[in-house]
């Protein structure tokens, strides 16, 4: 399979890897995938309680060279958005960004429900209500 | 931010892409070329011309190839078909075995890790009224023979085992299969496409009645194979799946592919001569990339059985890592995973599932394929350069960080998806 430049970019020069502390209140941890199929991703976000902006993300993913990128690209993204704004991101916008090929496209999917998974356990610690984002986070 | 690029130093003398997997091709041994070169020109005969000299002398370059085979495997050169290769080999042995004894049954018996030449083949006779028993393998990938003898009933024609496996390199008992099968007047064949000319095979003292072999596995040309089919004690009949003009002694019809077929002759011919000091070298360098995985990294298993094995195979999880993510890294050398992502089913190895792994750890699954013309300077670079992907995919694998953490993976609820 050729991998375009992006993703191997993100291969190679992973962003963002590491793990905060699951136990603060400030972190949200979204666990997606599973290893049986091949791909888990973990991706935690530190969001500031006043702005509700991601300001710090990690994540690990035990996954293909396109898992790790989507899950790479994905904290890239979020980083400075505020929740709302980071919840807009589309695993569609992943597959442009790094050119994924059709069977790579579940990559992307994770790494949105990664996102999604994030924020919501994030929002649940806080009691943020997320009437507009609880469908979509349970559905998959 | 960490880098997974690695810069391990490439070693004196090895040149790039390092190609370790021979078990899905091998390069044609210069000599076998030589030895091939004037029948694509000169001596391009028909070797079925049987009125001029040109068709004389091909058929005298079939019939030397055809005891080179003979002579690598314990026959005689009259119980050799040639084939395009083991694929058709595999197809013509099970049908035509078929066919020719619908009479007197129809059941055959197999295994859950043949190469899928094998396994189509019978699930199409299944489809036209034939009864095929799988038989598992156990958790080091060999059958068990108890199993198969209460496989065997009145019915049964046909059992057909290979003899080494292309993922894990595992030998199954062959002989004893045999010596089973004549027991019970059953035909045996096997596959021993991955077998022949790695480690002794002899359809005698094996007790085979037919045999499928490749010239591209061992040094030769792609495109040509052969199938033995034993003429006595017991003789064996296999009702042709290709009609013509009746050539190969109307088993297989076609004109026979002379270049190929005198490639093949000399690959078997070279893997007589050199079959034992090149297992021992193939063996030694097996070993010590083996050595050299486990002494940097945790988490690894070699997966099948270690003692009954091709000498040039090494299968190994890199658990926690993902096997095409792993390859990606490894790009400069050529090995296969069994990774569901690097297959086109997007399923991982039936193989390693078969042995009873867990589909995560068949997921982290890479095969090399150790040859003829690997060193012993590529072997430590390919060593070097794993551990140090290896490592930094771990860095990346939230797995390992639980498991390092004490967490057990199992216990986790995961999200399917």
């Amino acid at each position: 399979m050729a991998y375009s430049d992006k993703v191997i970019d993100h291969y190679n020069n992973p962003r963002n890897v590491g793990q905060l502390d699951k136990s603060s209140a400030e972190v949200g941890t979204g666990l997606v995938g599973a290893p049986e199929c091949g791909d888990v991703m973990r991706l935690q976000i530190r969001v500031n309680p006043e702005t509700q902006v991601i300001e710090e993300a990690k994540f690990k993913t035990f996954g293909c060279g396109s898992a790790i990128a989507s899950s790479s690209l994905a904290t890239e993204w979020i980083k400075g958005r505020t929740v709302d704004d980071a919840l807009a991101i589309k695993n569609t916008d992943i597959v442009k960004e790094l050119s994924l090929p059709p069977v790579k496209i579940h990559c992307s999917v994770l790494a949105e429900d990664a996102i999604r998974a994030a924020i919501g356990d994030w929002k649940k610690k806080n009691g943020v209500a997320e009437a507009a984002t609880a469908a979509t986070t349970a559905a998959h | 931010m960490s880098t997974v690029t690695s810069n391990i130093e490439v070693p004196a003398g090895v040149k790039l892409p390092i190609y370790m997997d021979n078990h899905a091709t091998s390069p044609l041994d210069p000599r076998v070329l030589e030895a091939m070169m004037p029948y694509f020109t000169e001596k391009f005969g028909n070797a079925a011309s049987r009125n001029h000299s040109f068709g004389w002398e091909a058929e005298q370059a079939v019939e030397l190839a055809r005891e080179q085979i003979a002579k690598l495997i314990g026959a005689t050169a009259k119980e050799i078909i040639f084939t395009s290769g083991a694929t058709e080999s595999n197809n013509l042995a099970i049908k035509g075995i078929a066919e020719m004894y619908r009479e007197r049954g129809n059941h055959i018996i197999t295994q859950v890790t043949e190469h899928k030449a094998v396994l189509d083949t019978c699930k199409r006779l299944e489809k036209h009224g034939y009864r095929v028993t799988y038989l598992p393998v156990k958790a080091d990938g060999l059958i068990d023979l108890e199993d198969l003898k209460r496989a065997i009933d009145d019915k049964t024609i046909l059992v057909s085992i290979m003899a080494a496996n292309n993922e894990i390199g595992v030998l199954q008992p062959i002989r004893e299969i045999g010596k089973l099968c004549h027991e019970k007047g059953v035909i045996f064949h096997t596959d021993a496409v991955q077998a022949v000319g790695k480690v002794p095979v002899n359809v005698i003292a094996d007790n085979i009645d037919v045999l499928s072999l490749s010239g591209h596995k061992i040094y030769g040309p792609k495109g040509v194979g052969a199938l033995y089919v034993r003429r006595r004690n017991p003789r064996v009949q296999i009702a042709a799946q290709i009609d013509g003009g009746g050539h190969e002694r109307g088993m297989r019809s076609g004109t026979l592919n002379v270049p190929g077929i005198v490639g093949l002759g000399k690959a078997c011919e070279i893997a007589r001569e050199e079959m034992d000091s090149e297992a021992a070298y193939l063996r030694g360098l097996r070993d010590r990339l083996k050595a050299k995985l486990e002494s940097e990294l945790d988490y690894v298993q070699v997966n099948g059985s270690w003692e009954h094995r091709l000498p040039g195979n090494l299968n190994m999880s890199f658990v926690y890592v993902e096997g095409e993510s792993l390859l990606m890294g490894i790009n400069d050398v050529a090995v296969s995973s069994g990774s569901a992502c690097t297959s086109a089913t997007l399923e991982p190895s039936y193989v390693l599932k078969a042995l009873g792994l867990g589909d995560d750890v068949a997921h982290s699954s890479i095969r090399f394929g150790l040859g003829r013309f690997n060193t012993q300077a590529e072997v430590d670079y390919v060593a070097a350069k794993v551990i140090d992907i290896v490592k930094h995919l771990r860095q990346l694998s939230p797995l390992y960080e639980m498991v390092q953490e004490g967490i057990d993976l199992t216990k986790i609820q995961w999200a399917a998806h």
